[in-house]
């Protein structure tokens, strides 16, 4: 009798633990879930109060004046468009050896080791490499041109104060890990026996790599891309002393360059109330940007597995 | 019919020509193209051996000014070129502890729910919902952290600290003061709000790899979930947990814009967490474009050099937890 009573309590004190760490991870789940809904809710509150007209058509404002983001969107999109234009095909060619050339191979695992440290480095430490080769020297050189052509040559000068150019280098630092893992992922999911078929019809490997693994893994590899987009164009340490920030509106890429994420920085850290707000309408601009372009590389990602 | 014999010679020479000039044409492309990949492979290498040099070379005047010394000292005066690491060092270390304390179990939680108790429908939103979090901007957790919870923790949360604490010995200079909203605890908070997505995502994906049945076979026995997940669950996955986790740690010790907002950026070292503090991505972000050329940003690439060796170890470190993992997987 006191043995079934024994075995109960244990029965019941088990039950009773199992429930408990049970509600801990339903609570923990949802303080994680508190906690988006939290962050973007007070953004969405804050931000879309503050966007009007002229957020898109004027400048940044100085000090306790009223303006707009119109110079740092702009720049911003310049140097994201720039930074994955720069490091997505390294990006890909790099996985594309890691995947079709060298899989197995000991410098692949090397590579891999390497791509990985770098995919989670710290973005700030990124910002301090690219300044030392591109801000701080002052860099000028001749490219001679055949003929005529330029006047004889073209002059390049480069570095010695902050630049666009090296704001869009520190991005595309960042681009090439996240391009490198999914090309390198992606290409190894597409199924040998494809590129075999290509092969024993006398397809050149690089064609078989090109036309064959390429198209096979096409989803894959953007999603790749976006998501490396969607983490650049949040990225603000490494524009603190690369692009630095532009208050006018500029092109030249061989200048201190306008951008969002510098903007907020700036703005929020300021006593001034209209920059607040201003810094406000910004989060919630890179926000959106950044949430759907994620949304997105993932639903293509999810469809390609439905469909695969 | 001599003639058409030499023709069909001829032509067959011509076409045999004609082949291996496509082919030799095919085997260049090929060279060419495997040739480009790889330099591309050497790339990544250049790039991170690249980063370590520099920020080498940039911190060599401060080591050699200040030695061992810079690790131990903590007086930070720009005006007379005096500068000592050990506050920004501390600081760093301090708020990644506290964070990973406050999201190892977090994180772990929401995984074992996903795999574990979670209804199926909402298996996938909720997972894409958390990782939703890893992909917010750190900028968008520092300017909530300035504006919205700093002033929520000063207002609501610190008081009740410093209350709860205060009679209780060595506690209770951990939380003093309480007056200012920016601080390290602020700082720490926020860093765990940002790497319990990585914890969660990392754990589900190594849980997911406990095969059925053995989880099966505990259940037939009558484990309860909890105990399944305590006795097989994590023992079979505890080497990658524990990767994750430090890979989320790597995230947390070098997180800039963040800890930037809401740490306060004081070059002292505190006992109470509810004080003002710095870490060393801070302190460069904070400091690096005002900083003189020479020993003063020479300071802050020695920072930053530290910074790097640091994550660089930690995350070395996950790799090759993770590394294991998969390997198992493999075979």
């Amino acid at each position: 009798m006191s043995a079934v009573n024994m075995d109960m309590r244990l029965y019941a004190s088990r039950k009773l633990r199992n429930s408990v760490m049970m509600t801990l991870c339903v609570a923990a789940a949802g303080i994680g879930l508190m906690w988006l809904a939290l962050i973007l809710g007070t953004l969405l509150f804050e931000g879309v109060t503050g966007v009007e007209l002229k957020v898109f058509t004027e400048m940044t404002p100085p000090p306790g004046d009223s303006g707009g983001l119109l110079n740092a969107i702009v720049g911003s999109l310049f140097m994201t468009v720039l930074g994955t234009l720069m490091g997505t095909p390294i990006g890909i060619l790099a996985g594309t050896y890691m995947a079709e050339y060298g899989r197995n191979s000991k410098l692949t695992t090397f590579v891999r080791f390497i791509n990985d440290i770098l995919l989670s480095a710290p973005s700030i430490v990124i910002g301090l490499f690219v300044y030392t080769i591109l801000v701080a020297p002052h860099i000028e050189f001749a490219i001679p041109m055949p003929g005529n052509l330029f006047g004889g040559a073209i002059n390049v000068e480069l570095g010695g104060h902050f630049s666009g150019l090296a704001g869009a280098v520190a991005l595309a630092i960042i681009v090439i890990p996240v391009v490198v893992r999914t090309t390198e992922d992606m290409l190894n999911l597409v199924p040998v026996h494809l590129r075999e078929a290509a092969s024993a019809l006398g397809m050149p490997r690089s064609l078989v790599i090109r036309h064959v693994a390429y198209r096979a893994a096409r989803a894959g590899i953007i999603t790749g891309v976006l998501l490396a987009v969607a983490r650049i164009s949040g990225e603000t340490a490494p524009l603190l002393f690369t692009a630095l920030n532009n208050q006018f509106w500029s092109l030249e890429l061989n200048h201190p360059l306008a951008n969002l994420p510098v903007v907020i920085f700036q703005y929020a850290m300021s006593p001034y109330e209209e920059w607040q707000r201003l810094a406000w309408v910004g989060a919630l601009l890179i926000t959106s940007a950044v949430l759907m372009l994620s949304i997105f590389a993932r639903t293509l990602g999810t469809q390609r597995s439905k469909n695969g | 019919m001599s003639g058409t014999m030499l023709n069909v010679g001829l032509d067959a020479a011509k076409l045999t020509e004609q082949r291996s000039r496509v082919l030799r044409g095919f085997a260049k492309g090929d060279r060419a193209f495997s040739l480009t990949t790889l330099i591309a492979c050497w790339t990544v290498v250049i790039i991170l051996t690249g980063v370590m040099v520099a920020l080498f070379r940039g911190a060599l005047p401060a080591f050699q000014a200040y030695g061992w010394e810079f690790f131990v000292s903590q007086r930070w005066s720009p005006p007379k070129e005096i500068f000592g690491g050990l506050p920004a060092i501390y600081g760093t270390l301090i708020t990644s502890l506290i964070a990973m304390a406050i999201a190892m179990p977090i994180g772990l939680g929401i995984a074992i729910f996903l795999t574990e108790t979670c209804p199926m429908a909402l298996r996938k939103p909720i997972g894409i919902a958390v990782e939703l979090l890893a992909g917010v901007p750190s900028i968008i957790y520092g300017i909530w952290g300035l504006f919205i919870f700093a002033p929520f923790l000063a207002e609501h949360v610190n008081p009740a600290l410093v209350k709860f604490f205060a009679p209780i010995p060595l506690l209770n200079a951990l939380f003093a003061n309480g007056s200012y909203g920016t601080n390290v605890l602020t700082a720490s908070l926020i860093l765990s709000i940002m790497i319990i997505p990585f914890i969660s995502s990392v754990s589900r994906d190594v849980f997911e790899t406990v095969p059925a049945v053995l989880k099966e076979a505990a259940y037939g026995l009558g484990c309860t979930t909890w105990e399944v997940v305590r006795k097989v669950v994590i023992p079979h996955t505890r080497v990658g947990v524990i990767g994750g986790g430090m890979l989320a740690l790597g995230r947390a010790l070098g997180e800039t814009m963040a800890v930037t907002f809401v740490i306060g950026n004081a070059h002292r070292i505190n006992p109470s967490f509810l004080d003002p503090g710095t870490t060393i991505s801070a302190t460069i972000a904070n400091e690096f474009t005002e900083a003189d050329p020479g020993l003063y940003s020479s300071t802050l690439f020695a920072l930053g050099f530290i910074l790097f060796v640091i994550t660089f170890i930690v995350l070395a470190a996950a790799r090759l937890m993770l590394m294991r993992i998969e390997r198992r997987l493999g075979n």
